[in-house]
């Protein structure tokens, strides 16, 4: 197939892409290498990294640290996911519904993609989950919140550009209904930049996860890395390796994710330029 | 003739690994003296563009590159000589002009900043004689008020301005050379008159030497001294111009000209009186800015349609001719509801459209049909070519393969291969994706196609065929056709009657031949007087 | 009409077209005041210890709680637009006061930051775009990625480990050294500061440069094919002055349109980045409103910051448009 051709050239992508297999299957394995809950108190507390049988060392409660990254795993993946997946669903409805109709329908969406530009998404990240109480599903709900206008930008900029294109024009002169040239002219068209902004956006996700989790808003009954660190913080003097081996496992994740987003990037774009 | 200023032997630039050929000029010679005009012709993808960079040393460098060859000026060579040498000589010995004056000029500094850098890297002169230097220059190529454009910014400027500011820019230290790569390919044809006659007057002036790419004879007729003609990166032919224009000898040059339309109007069909489609007042307005968030800035309020009423009689062609900005394209999207306009009546056999919403439009959309411009934007990228044609049909509830059948048919009559069904456009050249619009707007049997400049995307020999073909299918199919143009060239050749247009209004109609043979309104009499070469294939 | 009137006027046309945007957020406040749990009563009673449902009742009517929601809305934007953010039961202060004291710290935080973030960015990028494909791009580019990639909390923690706790560089946390605390202007009160400021503007700023390196290394490039750059080339001009003064300034536009843009982030991330350092910010403030679920104090933090955007993105924008002369101001 031409576009894992075009994938392959990109050998840093790659790269990403095989870390983020070995994530996924670290995700998918946990339960078999680490089947105890990562909360639970497993042996000596404190111990340095390859001591008393803990690979990455223990906490101060004694939790092994590797079971939490690996358990971690599961939790940063499904919430970047799951955030992912409903920004860009709404994003993409939203920004194609503005730049297809325009009027009124996009000035009420260009002002509130404005707001929310201006508003500290973080911030406001923050004050969602606080309302609703810490949950997996409050996070999903807060970060989808600010994630979506980027989306709902790039899809109404598309459509915006895409609907004065003569091939949708020339839909309009044989009488083809709106709804098939949405879905049947304009999405197929932009469906590489939404490949692109929603890969990329995993990779943000994961990144305000854990800094929620780090201010102690993550979903309490789950095991996280911005938890672990957050809760590792205190102990920066005595046991250096309970924050820095979840912190690394959150650069080398969304690290990888990116680098497969660019190459996503590179290899959907051009060939989009050559085709049209 | 005296000692040439460039001499180019045996010039070939090597393209990168994989690209369609291995150069993209292949030994070309070519001599260009002083005090004359050279130019350099052919279609798309035929080299000129490369070869002209390749003497200022302005190839995309390191893939497009010289490989062998020389370009002697004085007694040096411009493939070897070294890059501060070179830099040296471009501005102040040989210049260059661009197609696209808007993208050329830097859009963040001042017209004066841009001539003023000319000046103060190759000659020593105090800031006030270079700022008059300026002014003298730009009071030179006719710009208006001097003054006030050197301290505006390119998108301040008319697309005709800026190319003239261009030319000033170039003119600067009396170059002994000036290179235009298509100049006026980007202005509408009044402009473009003036901008040739301002080349050919400074050139004479100066005594330069001009080498001017352009891929149109009736502007190599207006301006050559000389002609070299181009194709695939093999000079075919080169001679005086009278030679070449009049007398061609290789066939591939014979072709080309063969191609230009000739400006005299086809002899007058037998017209039927019973008219088809009438616009009666049709206006439409488009605003922009102003409004509750404007905050007091002015509204822009461009009159695309003015109170136009046109008529379109059976089996004719009515060709709506006119500039840039004239409203003829507005007019056309208006006819087939693409815009709605706000005031009017498009009356198609005695329905009037323009009321309609979108059902009730539906049925009459097979009526009318339409014809595209860009050959690359006008078909979906990611649908196949047979689907493409044959969802008007089963949109309007002619059964699956009905349609396909059809569109088979519809293929060979539009001169495509039955297997281009199942392709995707992007597998097409753009004159046979034009054809693949022409068969989308025929499945439906409509009475009017609408084309909106078929053919000015296209290369010239291409066109030919693509207005042939038109030509043809409107005979056997019975239709009646709306013609957007701004080439009289071409409307000379296919409209039965004109309409000409100006700033959304109608300045006059009437049949072709007379219009060509007595214009009344004087915009008309402009634009006809502006055609390139018109003296040359008159007739 | 002189571009300098022009100019002007666009930027009063700015001003007043961020006022519905204030408004807005505004009113997001007031109704995620009302989407949480409980009101100011609860709270107030719940501090208290114990409180009759007659006393709770009275309470509300004091403070209209029991209005119709319409009526708290227009009371709620009475208050917020004469100043009055509520009361913090929790500092039992006014949420103002609190929000105002700890306002300068955030914004010398911020400045600091914006100005290396984007400072080095641009130097960076520009470095890069110049050397494209040496090792001088590949060594910036993979610096890039990788700062892309870092969560704040995580590199401000090993920054504390590796600068302040090993090396002793520089301090861990705060603002200020409690030995020397007052607050006048004396050189070794400034001195004392900027030594605190360096480790949190260095981790804050992290992320956006390599943000900012990015897109003006893909902006140089981009500059770089225009055709504008091919007539400096053909005028004679050496690669240098094209580079420094024709690409340059087309390169940074996006780039100051980007700074703009990043402000909201920035000071969502200065609240990691404050509560990592205990810097006395308006991130540190709403680290501790957090937990002690002072609503009425976050809901202010939030609101001032956003009003920072609103003026920094005023800012920017004025930058740009003495940048970008096509801008349209008219």
């Amino acid at each position: 197939m031409s576009f894992w051709r075009l994938f392959k050239r990109n050998r840093s992508a790659v790269l990403g892409l095989v870390i983020l297999l070995l994530i996924v299957f670290m995700a998918a394995t946990a339960h078999l290498f680490f089947p105890e809950d990562p909360f639970r108190l497993v042996g000596k507390s404190m111990s340095p990294p390859g001591e008393n049988g803990f690979l990455l060392g223990s906490d101060s409660l004694g939790r092994d640290v590797a079971s939490g990254i690996a358990h971690g795993a599961k939790t940063s993946l499904l919430i970047g996911l799951m955030a992912t997946f409903v920004a860009v669903g709404f994003g993409t409805i939203m920004g194609g519904l503005a730049g297809y109709y325009g009027g009124r329908i996009d000035d009420l969406l260009m002002r509130v993609t404005e707001m929310f530009q201006t508003i500290p998404s973080f911030i406001f990240a923050i004050l969602l989950v606080a309302i609703m109480k810490p949950s997996i599903e409050s996070i999903v709900i807060a970060i989808a919140v600010v994630s979506w206008p980027a989306v709902a930008r790039l899809v109404r900029g598309e459509f915006l550009s895409l609907k004065t294109r003569e091939f949708v024009q020339a839909c309009h002169t044989l009488g083809m209904s709106d709804i098939r040239i949405i879905m049947g002219e304009i999405l197929p068209n932009c469906l590489s930049p939404i490949i692109v902004i929603g890969s990329l956006m995993v990779a943000t996700a994961i990144l305000i996860e854990s800094g929620l989790a780090f201010l102690g808003l993550g979903d309490p009954n789950i095991m996280s890395w911005g938890f672990q660190i957050g809760a590792g913080r205190t102990l920066l003097r005595s046991a250096w390796w309970v924050c820095t081996f979840p912190g690394i496992a959150i650069l080398i994740t969304v690290l990888a994710i990116n680098l497969v987003g660019e190459g996503l990037n590179d290899a959907l774009n051009p060939r989009l330029r050559e085709r049209t | 003739m005296s000692a040439p200023l460039l001499e180019i032997r045996d010039l070939h630039v090597a393209l990168p690994a994989g690209s369609e050929r291995p150069y993209a000029v292949q030994g070309v010679d070519l001599d260009l003296a002083p005090n004359e005009i050279l130019c350099i012709v052919g279609e798309s993808g035929s080299g000129k563009s490369l070869m002209s960079r390749s003497i200022m040393g302005l190839l995309p460098k390191p893939h497009v590159r010289v490989s062998q060859g020389s370009i002697r000026f004085g007694d040096e060579d411009l493939v070897t000589v070294s890059d501060a040498r070179l830099r040296q000589i471009r501005g102040s010995d040989i210049a260059m002009i661009f197609q696209e004056p808007m993208t050329a000029l830097n859009p963040v500094m001042t017209i004066g900043d841009q001539i003023d850098e000319v000046f103060r890297f190759h000659a020593k002169m105090r800031r006030k004689e270079r700022q008059e230097r300026a002014l003298s220059l730009l009071d030179d190529v006719h710009i208006p008020d001097p003054k006030a454009t050197m301290s505006a910014y390119p998108h301040e400027l008319s697309g005709g301005q800026r190319q003239r500011a261009m030319i000033a820019m170039a003119l600067a230290l009396d170059p002994k050379i000036i290179i235009a790569d298509e100049p006026t390919t980007a202005l509408d044809v009044t402009a473009q008159a003036q901008i040739l006659k301002l080349i050919k007057e400074m050139q004479e002036a100066h005594n330069t030497g001009v080498l001017f790419i352009t891929h149109d004879f009736g502007v190599v007729a207006d301006i050559a001294d000389r002609v070299a003609v181009m194709q695939g990166g093999i000079m075919v032919e080169a001679g005086t111009a009278a030679e070449v224009l009049n007398n061609p000898q290789h066939p591939y040059t014979q072709n080309l000209i063969e191609s230009v339309p000739s400006l005299t109007p086809r002899p007058p069909r037998v017209q039927a009186a019973e008219p088809v489609l009438q616009i009666e007042n049709l206006t439409k307005t488009f605003r922009s800015g102003g409004g509750l968030l404007g905050f007091g800035a002015k509204e822009r309020i461009v009159h695309a349609a003015k109170d136009v009423t046109l008529e379109l009689r059976k089996g004719e062609t009515l060709g709506i001719v006119g500039e840039s900005g004239s409203g003829k394209s507005t007019v056309a999207r208006c006819i087939v509801r693409l815009v709605d306009a706000e005031e009017g009546k498009i009356l198609l056999n005695g329905t009037d459209l323009r009321p309609l919403g979108r059902a009730e439009m539906r049925p009459y959309r097979a009526r009318i049909q339409m014809v595209f411009q860009d050959p690359f934007a006008s078909l979906n990228p990611r649908t196949k070519v047979g689907k493409i044609i044959a969802q008007g049909p089963m949109i309007q509830g002619v059964p699956k393969a009905e349609a396909q059948e059809r569109t088979r048919e519809l293929l060979s009559i539009v001169g495509l291969d039955e297997r281009a069904y199942d392709r995707y456009p992007h597998e097409f050249s753009g004159g046979q994706r034009q054809r693949i619009g022409i068969a989308r707007a025929l499945a439906l049997n409509p009475d009017v196609l609408v084309a909106d400049e078929p053919v000015s995307a296209l290369d010239v020999s291409i066109q030919a065929q693509i207005l042939e073909l038109l030509d043809e299918i409107r005979e056997r199919m019975t239709l009646s056709m709306i013609f957007i143009t701004h080439d009289l060239r071409v409307a000379a050749q296919v409209c039965d009657r004109l309409a000409v247009m100006r700033s959304g209004v109608v300045v006059e109609t009437g049949p072709t031949a007379e219009i060509f043979r007595d214009p009344q309104h004087e915009y008309t009499r402009a634009l006809l007087g502006a055609v390139p070469g018109k003296e040359w294939r008159a007739g | 009409m002189s571009r300098t009137a022009r100019r002007l006027r666009y930027v009063f046309k700015r001003l007043l077209q961020a006022l519905p945007i204030v408004l807005a957020i505004v009113i997001v406040n007031f109704f995620l005041l009302h989407m949480a749990e409980g009101d100011a009563v609860d709270v107030l009673a719940g501090e208290a210890g114990s409180a009759t449902p007659e006393y709770m009742a009275e309470l509300r009517a004091k403070f209209g709680l029991d209005q119709p929601l319409p009526v708290q809305l227009l009371v709620y934007l009475k208050n917020v637009f004469s100043f009055d953010l509520g009361y913090s039961f929790r500092h039992e202060m006014p949420v103002l006061d609190l929000v105002l004291d700890r306002f300068w710290p955030t914004l010398l935080l911020m400045v600091s930051t914006i100005l290396l973030a984007v400072g080095f960015g641009i130097v960076l990028g520009l470095l890069a775009a110049t050397g494209l494909n040496t090792w001088r791009d590949t060594l910036i580019s993979i610096f890039a990625l990788v700062t892309y990639a870092t969560p704040l909390f995580w590199v401000g923690l090993m920054f504390i480990v590796i600068f302040a706790l090993n090396l002793g560089w520089f301090p861990t946390s705060g603002m200020k050294n409690v030995a020397a605390f007052n607050d006048t202007w004396s050189w070794a009160n400034i001195k004392d500061v900027a030594h605190h400021l360096v480790l949190p503007t260095i981790t804050l700023s992290l992320f956006y440069l390599a943000l900012y390196t990015r897109l003006m290394r893909a902006s140089m490039l981009e500059q770089a094919g225009m055709d504008y750059v091919t007539t400096a080339r053909a005028k004679g001009l050496t690669e240098n002055r094209i580079m420094f003064v024709h690409v340059l300034r087309n390169a940074l536009l996006p780039v100051v349109t980007m700074a703009g843009v990043q402000v909201g982030a920035l000071i969502g991330g200065s609240v990691i980045v404050e509560s990592v350092f205990a810097w006395p910010g308006l991130g540190m403030l709403a680290f501790e409103a957090l937990f002690s679920r002072d609503l009425n104090l976050l809901l202010g933090i939030f609101l001032l910051s956003a009003l920072l955007v609103v003026a920094v993105n005023l800012v920017v924008d004025i930058i740009y448009s003495s940048l970008d002369p096509r801008i349209e101001v008219g």
